[in-house]
């Protein structure tokens, strides 16, 4: 299992030493937030209302952007069929890189939420409520995420393929998140429920991502 | 030989285009007459709705494409499941054969279901549970498509088109449920599901044959297709490979 965390490490080091990376998806996200007022009007009512929508699906975007260096860099040097014939399993190895991924992009556009949310005029008092749900709901970005960026390691024009086919299997998180801060920043109830279902896509995530990521790779390395 | 079952059989190429040369005309005239008769039931012996009117006939179509849709992801995924573990040489053939025409009556679906919905609902689309799954659905079609057509090598595109089918079947049931949770929270059922009377389902039940075997039909032709494609290529590449042995083999007599 040691093994695991010297990926995990790595990639981390990776992400923060590349320069960039992280910075990138970040800015991102600032600016599809910021266009949204600039499309709809500077109306707060309607911006408060529709700041769930806006945040998680600008959220993601911004990391979508991101999906391919899970395994790109990794594939183009031969790291990766190192890593393949070594002792750790390919299907850890996927769920190491990806949970990188999320440690070095999910979790910090969690925490920039908020302060967009300012922007929207979402409702201050739900922060907490914010980064809660996107940290519990961004690790199934994260884990499906790298199905597709392992299926569209060989493919041309890899980037917009992944998008097409990624985004359909996030409609489920984003449903559920945005109810749940919803249920927050409305005072509506069911919030609870929205957050367990949140917490339970990304725990199957990450048993569904690695399996079929590994098989992927697998198959483009031999 | 004898204790080999169907599918092992069908394994051989050259038994599958015998087999299904001789029954494709039979399962084309079967689904031409079958939808035949489900039009003039549909069209001349259905009552119109009492409600709907003579809008109901579009039930006819809409309806059996729907639920083909489904089959044929259905059909791509148990033959992704073939091709993956069993490594049926005719599950790659018939998993790509079946998605354009999955697509195309996902497609169908939608088209017959929004110009049904603009004399029902009085718009073209609204954003109900079920019409956003059937898009999410040929969503997952194009993207089929899409990873197949961008990867050079036709094995592998195969294998890693697989490898998103499966995915898909696992994630389908997920999605459908989310949706339905959205959009109870949104707005009421709009009432979709009513008893239907026998007068209806029974040219319902007639279409929805005619259609299944209109499916299979295009779906053997298809897959008749791309093996005849497939032998032409490989025609193709053996005559490359003689010419440059020839050409070699010339360069170095002289």
């Amino acid at each position: 299992m040691s093994g695991f965390w010297v990926l995990v490490r790595r990639d981390l080091q990776l992400a923060v030493r590349e320069g960039g990376a992280i910075g990138t998806a970040l800015g991102f996200y600032l600016i599809v937030v910021a266009l949204m007022p600039l499309g709809l009007g500077p109306d707060l009512n309607l911006l408060s209302r529709i700041a769930a929508g806006v945040l998680w699906i600008a959220l993601l975007l911004a990391a979508l952007l991101s999906l391919p260096r899970i395994f790109e860099a990794d594939y183009e040097d031969g790291a990766l069929e190192v890593m393949a014939t070594a002792d750790l399993p390919l299907e850890l190895v996927a769920a190491a890189k990806s949970l990188a991924h999320w440690i070095s992009t999910g979790i910090p556009l969690a925490l920039m939420a908020p302060a967009l949310g300012i922007l929207l005029n979402l409702d201050i008092g739900s922060a907490p409520a914010l980064i809660g749900t996107m940290v519990a709901g961004t690790p199934a970005i994260s884990f499906l995420g790298a199905i597709g960026a392992a299926l569209t390691l060989k493919a041309r024009r890899g980037g917009l393929l992944l998008a097409l086919l990624v985004l359909p299997l996030y409609v489920p998180t984003l449903i559920f998140g945005i109810t749940a801060i919803n249920a927050v920043a409305l005072g509506s109830d069911g919030f609870w429920q929205s957050f367990a279902m949140l917490v339970a896509l990304s725990m199957g995530a990450t048993v569904l991502g690695p399996v079929a990521a590994a098989a992927a790779v697998r198959l483009q390395l031999q | 030989m004898t204790n080999q079952s169907i599918t092992q059989k069908l394994a051989n190429p050259t038994r599958f285009m015998g087999l299904s040369g001789q029954l494709l005309p039979w399962l084309a005239g079967a689904s031409a007459a079958i939808i035949g008769y489900a039009m003039y039931l549909a069209f001349f012996v259905a009552p119109p709705d009492y409600q709907q009117g003579h809008t109901v006939k579009i039930m006819f179509i809409h309806v059996p494409s729907a639920w083909l849709a489904m089959m044929a992801y259905v059909l791509i995924a148990i033959s992704s499941f073939g091709l993956l573990v069993f490594r049926h040489p005719l599950a790659d053939v018939s998993a790509k054969a079946a998605a354009p025409i999955g697509a195309a009556f996902t497609l169908l679906a939608l088209i017959t279901g929004s110009l049904w919905g603009k004399p029902m609902w009085g718009t073209y689309w609204v954003w109900d549970a079920r019409l956003t799954s059937v898009l999410l659905l040929f969503f997952l079609y194009l993207g089929l498509m899409a990873l197949r057509s961008s990867i050079e090598d036709e094995a592998l595109a195969a294998k890693l088109t697989a490898v998103l089918a499966l995915v898909g079947v696992v994630l389908l049931p997920i999605i459908k449920f989310s949706v339905d949770w959205w959009n109870t929270l949104h707005q009421p059922s709009t009432g979709l599901t009513t008893t239907v009377h026998a007068s209806i389902r029974i040219p319902l039940l007639v279409s929805a044959l005619g259609f299944s075997l209109l499916f299979f039909t295009l779906h053997l032709k298809a897959m008749r297709n791309e093996i005849l494609r497939r032998r032409v290529k490989a025609l193709r590449m053996a005559e490359v490979d003689r010419a440059q042995g020839s050409h070699a083999s010339a360069a170095a007599a002289e």
